[in-house]
């Protein structure tokens, strides 16, 4: 039971740091601060444009390959996975 | 060839492909029809829930939305590829462990509720219905101005196709097919953004190639940027400021939506495994991500090209492609001033070229000048686009109705054979509504999709999460939620869109909310007042928290033996 419990908050540790990181990149990167990013340039983009445009989907597409591999390793550690 | 020939021969051979995939894979149970049998390898479910999710309207009118909205078209690009963040985090594995056939089962299992399975089973057939009315328009439309046959003969087409295959094959011939049709529409959709902007830039990524620097050594960002703003448009990636407010709500309502749809979150309960589903999830999203990320650089490629080749051009030597494309009446010129010149600005009074934002895509080819058979490749890639999301959606109504509503809820001594028959059936007719629907399409069907995301967000996001992530929460609260939520939400959208007869105005919107975000704030009051009533009304019975507890581990069966409906 107690193993239980510490293989499922490991997981909210998880979602917890993916998540905001999640919401860094598109709600303030992309929105709320793209007005001061776009002062910077990045590969000839103003910086807060390309987060809206581009950045934030990548950011997105890392975020679930990262959370599939720590899952993955949790899951063998925890011995939940399955057979 | 011409164009025309090219479309005739790449549409025909498609559909072909669609045909003859749609035999191979039949559908011989329910489990079949219902989940392709559960059997489907994770990175063929990532296509296939790509080519899902990625409808007419995003591989047709996105990109001419963004590049007539600049900045701000970001809320689309990442609004509909954030939501699969929360799915493959949040949703898609527990769901998967959860291990039955739709949203409505979850529901009203886990919230033990035959009534809330009824809720849920009524919003996700409105939200799906709505949704595939507007994809059988788009078939038809595609037809109609491209193999010059009428609008309604283009709409039976499309319904013959997706009737044939569907009814056949369910969920096993619809993924399979769908695989195929993400392949050709991202293909056609990659292929002339590859060549114009190698035209452009002489980069031949257009990812890259949108923030290179033309022949003139000028950044094009920085070239469109001025043009827009010496014909009085604000420039293109600049923020507006008023609307910071309302693009961060229409984001969120977006992703959350995205995470709530029931077409999407059924294509999780086809793969094996719960770790095959989050994998799953970021294949589907990395699929997706290739064509999200060239639309922003098609928008401005399109939007620069369209402003160099009009802008104080003599009519009379406007190109080919103008001229079609006024015959439609989507690009219309008025030469107000009399001068025979095109002013195309952004002050109303003199503007005198008013362009259609849904002809960037389809006219894109033609204004960069590209062979024929890329227009040809278009065409098939949008009806592949129309195709498979319709495909999707009109299962997922067929599985509510014989699956929830039938089997679960009217007749459960039904025989596997006699619910294989009904599901059947049942996709028959919705493929038939869904078409008749679009040949005549009610005057609010196309504002209503768009908020269909809306609905969803405030409506099963927060039902089906706190059914994972909150062991105390009961059925009176999920029903209080969703319901409250939901009503919130539809009554903002139907008081503030003059299209539905609405009464507000804009500036009466609250925080400058505009209803197409309003599901963001529909799916908090969702999450506060289910909290609310669950505290005060006793916990679920013992059993259910363990149903909980178990969909939270990958490993053993989720439900009691012998539940198994």
């Amino acid at each position: 039971m107690n193993k239980k419990s510490t293989y499922w908050s490991t997981n909210l540790k998880y979602l917890g740091i993916l998540l905001s990181i999640w919401f860094t990149v598109s709600f303030l990167f992309g929105i709320v601060f793209a007005e001061t990013l776009n002062q910077f340039q990045i590969l000839g983009f103003p910086l807060g444009f390309w987060f809206a445009h581009q950045g934030a989907i990548y950011t997105f597409v890392l975020l679930i390959f990262v959370y599939v591999y720590l899952m993955n390793r949790l899951d063998k550690k925890h011995d939940v996975d399955e057979l | 060839m011409t164009a025309q020939t090219w479309t005739y021969i790449l549409v025909g051979t498609t559909f072909l492909v669609y045909i003859i995939i749609a035999i191979l894979a039949r559908a011989g149970s329910t489990k079949e029809f219902y989940v392709a049998g559960g059997g489907v390898n994770p990175i063929a479910n990532g296509m296939a829930t790509a080519a899902d999710w990625m409808s007419a309207a995003s591989f047709l009118s996105m990109a001419g939305m963004i590049a007539f909205m600049g900045f701000s078209g970001g809320q689309y690009l990442m609004g509909w590829t954030g939501g699969y963040v929360l799915l493959a985090l949040m949703l898609a594995p527990y769901l998967r462990k959860f291990g039955k056939f739709t949203v409505p089962d979850f529901i009203g299992e886990r919230y033990y509720s035959k009534n809330a399975r009824l809720v849920a089973l009524l919003c996700a057939l409105f939200i799906s219905f709505t949704y595939v009315v507007g994809q059988m328009k788009g078939v038809g439309v595609a037809f109609a101005r491209f193999l010059n046959v009428p609008f309604d003969v283009g709409v039976l087409i499309g319904i013959g196709i997706v009737f044939f295959y569907a009814v056949l094959g369910g969920m096993k011939g619809i993924t399979y097919t769908q695989v195929a049709q993400f392949c050709v529409l991202i293909f056609a959709f990659t292929v002339p953004a590859i060549f114009i902007s190698l035209q452009m830039t002489g980069n031949p990524i257009p990812q890259l190639g949108f923030g290179s620097r033309g022949p003139d050594g000028v950044f094009l960002l920085e070239k469109l940027n001025q043009l827009s703003v010496d014909l009085g448009f604000s420039a293109y990636t600049s923020i507006n400021q008023s609307n910071t407010i309302n693009m961060f709500f229409i984001t969120a309502a977006l992703m959350f939506g995205t995470a709530g749809l029931p077409h999407v979150i059924v294509r999780f309960f086809t793969v094996p495994k719960v770790r095959d589903a989050r994998v799953s999830a970021g294949w589907a999203l990395l699929f997706i991500a290739i064509l999200y990320t060239t639309a922003p650089a098609v928008a401005v490629f399109a939007r620069t090209n369209l402003i160099n080749t009009v802008s104080e051009a003599p009519y009379a030597d406007v190109p080919g492609w103008f001229t079609n494309w006024e015959k439609t009446g989507l690009l219309q010129f008025t030469d107000k001033n009399a001068d025979g010149r095109i002013q195309y600005v952004a002050d109303a009074a003199t503007n005198e070229l008013i362009v259609d934002r849904d002809i960037i895509v389809l006219a894109n080819p033609e204004i960069a000048n590209l062979p024929p058979w890329v227009i040809g490749l278009v065409v098939a890639g949008g009806l592949a686009a129309a195709l498979s999301t319709a495909a999707g959606l009109l299962l997922v109504i067929s599985t509510s109705i014989s699956h929830d509503l039938l089997k679960n809820y009217l007749r459960p001594s039904i025989t596997e054979k006699g619910e294989l028959y009904a599901a059947r059936v049942s996709i028959a007719v919705a493929v038939v509504a869904a078409g008749l629907a679009g040949l005549n399409p009610p005057g609010f069907v196309a504002e209503v999709v768009a908020l269909a995301f809306g609905l969803a967000a405030s409506s099963f996001f927060p039902a089906i999460i706190l059914g994972i992530f909150d062991k105390r929460m009961n059925r009176e609260g999920a029903i209080a939620g969703m319901i409250i939520g939901i009503l919130f939400t539809a009554f903002y959208i139907l008081y503030f869109k003059p299209q539905l007869g609405g009464p507000g105005t804009p500036d009466q919107y609250w925080w400058g909310i505009s209803p197409e975000g309003i599901g963001t704030l529909g799916m908090v009051i969702n999450f506060i007042t289910a909290w609310g009533v669950s505290r005060f009304t006793p916990a679920p019975p013992s059993a259910v928290q363990e149903l909980t507890e178990s969909i939270r581990m990958p490993r053993g069966s989720a439900l009691p033996s012998g539940d198994l409906h």
